[in-house]
């Protein structure tokens, strides 16, 4: 990659901030956020990260991106896990074990029910975005 | 198949306490009775938050939020809102608005994250997506639209204070490193985070490197400095790997380096490994540290930012300090001074654990109450007894009791208490918690990461905790008391730098608000929390029933008896651990 210039930063703010938020277009159906600091790599969540690719691939879901954060700060429940798609209430699931993690691929993604026993509630408000995604 | 609705009820203990089960049953019943089975999803989840008014159920996607809702409404909330979309105004949530509610109710409810607005969001290994999230904006206009002196100025309207604990107006001190003139300036980053049980610039370097790194040029740009050194312990892998990763990628990018954006500004930033010793996140032997030294403190003034870094004016902010100075930049500092009191203005990271139900990584607005943060974010004591004291800024804080729960947290108003806002850490404790045995634990870090170069420090430390550790074990005198008062005070006065003039605030803090467990302790040779094991003896009384549940649990067989005979327990082999206390069904165990 080369050096941006100013116009460079601004264009690449720009068309990532349209890819970001038109995923849909682009056949993302949502994502998938798992919290992966210390705290969260050492209750299990690069275990969960793997579960939910494993599975993901098992049962062919290929309209989910997945990807991996910082501290969700949601300490007492790591692993964290953030469920967002366009055609489900946007979750955040906590204590996600690897059954969990397949279960959410498999209830949520697929059968397009809420893995009850796991979720959290709705995450923070956003100061950068603040109409949320 | 997919839902159409999802019902979310508060499955948290406060709300089961509330008939939340009950109202589940019921609510499961109704579902069934419509035959709503394939469109509506009836889910538990965790708390709310919002105890006061359970049980809570909150209805997706349209976001209703009921409160105080008892079983019998179930019936209402199914064939009312389910079945014919109309809202059930009655147990709508009103006083802020239903919509507000429900979208502000939460952990994160009375949070406000400018700190950790990308952690969570981003993924910390990719820069686009921090510049998706208006990163490197602020460098942006710093350099394209804004002077030194401009960027200078909104820093110190923003009325921003240094957040790694002693509050020193972040503006005036990049005022004192812009006003000297030298050859050469530099900016560093204290991440060197040593208090226990504190986490919080970890996470932000974990999850939003790119923001640290943004600030550090933000401040070269104005002060006039093109070096950085972010200082980070080596505990810290992942955080480094990340920082490792963010730079490299910004250099790329050409967002650091030479020529940034273009402009004649270049501005380069390097790691530098801590080994481990607290008193490195003292300024000056942190500094001492970087240039290869050891790192002990010297006397200030000069303060670091008139002669620091290899004798060279340096800016140096903690980790979550910088991470508010883009947002400053972006969103104006009036914005930023509206958040706040008087005189601590924007938000505070808390490292909240301890005795509550959600221990977490949070950020509230300065001026939030403790029984806020306790109660509503963080759920309230896990244990259900009652709140005994929440212990804030590590060893050089104090203890926040009970009568202070409504106090709004500031800088000014936690030291007014005798406590400090410190980096952040947060332990809440309970009855069970014996003050003068964590005063103790706070000494004992203190005199273990004590550099050793004054002697306030090094023995006053040291005898401060053979005292406590007396009381601990039963052999404290009551004028051990005024020593530990006399030297407590000296070393504040003469100790050479932070650490040592602070080591002492636990005790002071513990004496003043729990002079009657001290008392205890050393009168009546009793610990009130059951916790100094020296001090507590376990023993059967005569409701033992010969149930063997204790001699079973003991770990170390010092429990003997019949089947339906009372047991004994052996004093000479028990280590006091009180398994048979918490495993005995008939209070026949006597814990004094």
């Amino acid at each position: 990659m080369s050096k941006l210039t100013l116009d460079d930063l601004r264009k690449l703010r720009d068309d990532k901030k349209k890819s970001m938020s038109q995923r849909d277009s682009e056949g993302k159906r949502g994502e998938i956020i798992i919290g992966m600091g210390t705290c969260g790599i050492a209750a299990g969540a690069k275990v969960a990260f793997d579960a939910m690719l494993d599975e993901m691939e098992k049962v062919g879901v290929t309209d989910i991106s997945i990807k991996q954060t910082g501290c969700m700060g949601l300490c007492f429940s790591e692993p964290t896990v953030e469920v967002s798609t366009s055609d489900m209430p946007h979750v955040v699931y906590g204590n996600v074990d690897e059954e969990t993690a397949r279960r959410i691929v498999r209830d949520h993604l697929v059968g397009k029910a809420l893995v009850s026993d796991h979720i959290f509630d709705k995450p923070s408000i956003d100061i950068i975005n603040p109409a949320g995604n | 198949m997919a839902y159409k609705n999802y019902i979310l009820i508060c499955a948290g203990t406060a709300c089961e306490s509330n008939k939340g089960i009950a109202l589940y049953d019921a609510l499961e019943k109704e579902i069934k009775a419509a035959g709503l089975e394939s469109e509506v999803q009836l889910v538990k989840t965790g708390c709310f938050g919002f105890c006061s008014e359970g049980p809570i159920v909150k209805i997706l996607p349209d976001e209703s939020f009921y409160v105080r809702v008892k079983p019998e409404d179930a019936k209402e909330i199914i064939s009312e809102h389910m079945v014919k979309g109309r809202k059930v105004e009655r147990l709508l949530y009103k006083e802020i608005g239903a919509e507000k509610a429900s979208e502000e109710i939460g952990f994160y409810h009375k949070q406000f994250r400018i700190v950790l607005r990308n952690c969570a969001v981003i993924n910390p290994e990719i820069i686009d997506e921090y510049i998706a999230r208006d990163g490197y904006a602020a460098i942006e206009k710093a350099l394209f639209e804004l002077t030194p002196d401009d960027v200078l100025q909104e820093i110190k309207d923003s009325g921003l204070r240094g957040r790694g604990g002693a509050g020193f107006p972040t503006g005036m001190k990049w005022g004192f490193t812009k006003g000297t003139d030298a050859d050469q300036k530099y900016i560093v980053c204290n991440a060197d985070e040593g208090d226990p049980g504190a986490y919080m610039d970890r996470s932000v370097l974990e999850g939003d490197p790119h923001s640290v790194l943004e600030a550090m040029s933000i401040a070269g740009y104005t002060v006039g400095a093109n070096k950085g050194f972010i200082y980070i312990r080596a505990e810290y892998p992942l955080a480094i790997d990340r920082l490792n990763l963010a730079i490299k990628q910004a250099k790329e990018y050409g967002l650091l380096g030479d020529n940034i954006l273009g402009t004649d500004f270049s501005f380069d930033i390097e790691l530098r490994l801590g080994a481990g010793a607290f008193v490195c996140g003292e300024e000056t032997a942190l500094l001492a540290s970087i240039e290869g030294n050891r790192g002990m403190p010297i006397p200030r003034p000069p303060f670091p930012a008139v002669k620091g870094l290899w004798g060279k004016p340096t800016v140096i902010n903690n980790v979550e300090t910088w991470a508010n100075i883009p947002v400053i930049l972006l969103k104006g500092s009036k914005w930023f001074s509206s958040i706040g009191t008087e005189t601590s203005k924007g938000t505070k990271v808390f490292a909240l654990t301890g005795k509550v139900n959600n221990i977490g990584l949070i950020e509230v607005p300065m001026g939030t109450t403790l029984r806020e943060i306790i109660y509503e974010v963080g759920g309230g004591i896990a244990s259900g007894k009652p709140f005994k004291a929440a212990q804030t800024g590590g060893p050089s804080g104090g203890c926040i009791t009970p009568q202070f729960l409504d106090t709004p947290i500031d800088y000014e108003s936690l030291q007014s208490i005798g406590s400090m806002m410190g980096s952040g850490g947060m332990i809440v404790m309970d009855e069970d918690d014996c003050i003068v045995d964590v005063t103790k634990f706070y000494l004992e870090f203190t005199v273990d990461e004590s550099c050793g170069k004054c002697a306030p420090c090094r023995i006053g430390g040291r005898t401060c905790y053979n005292i406590l550790d007396r009381f601990t074990k039963g052999q404290g005198k009551m004028e051990d008391l005024q020593q530990l008062k006399d030297i407590s005070l000296a070393m504040r006065k003469a100790s050479l730098c932070g650490l040592g003039q602070t080591a002492s605030n636990p005790i002071m803090s513990t004496l003043k608000y729990f002079p009657e467990e001290y008392r205890a302790h050393i009168e009546d040779n009793t610990c009130p929390a059951g916790k100094c094991k020296d001090m507590i003896t376990f023993t059967i009384n005569d409701k033992c029933i010969g149930c063997t549940a204790c001699a079973r649990v003991c770990p170390v067989n010092c429990i003997e008896g019949k089947v339906k005979e009372a047991h004994v327990i052996d004093q000479a082999a028990c280590i006091k651990c009180g398994q048979c206390f918490n495993t005995c069904k008939f209070d026949a165990i006597d814990r004094v």
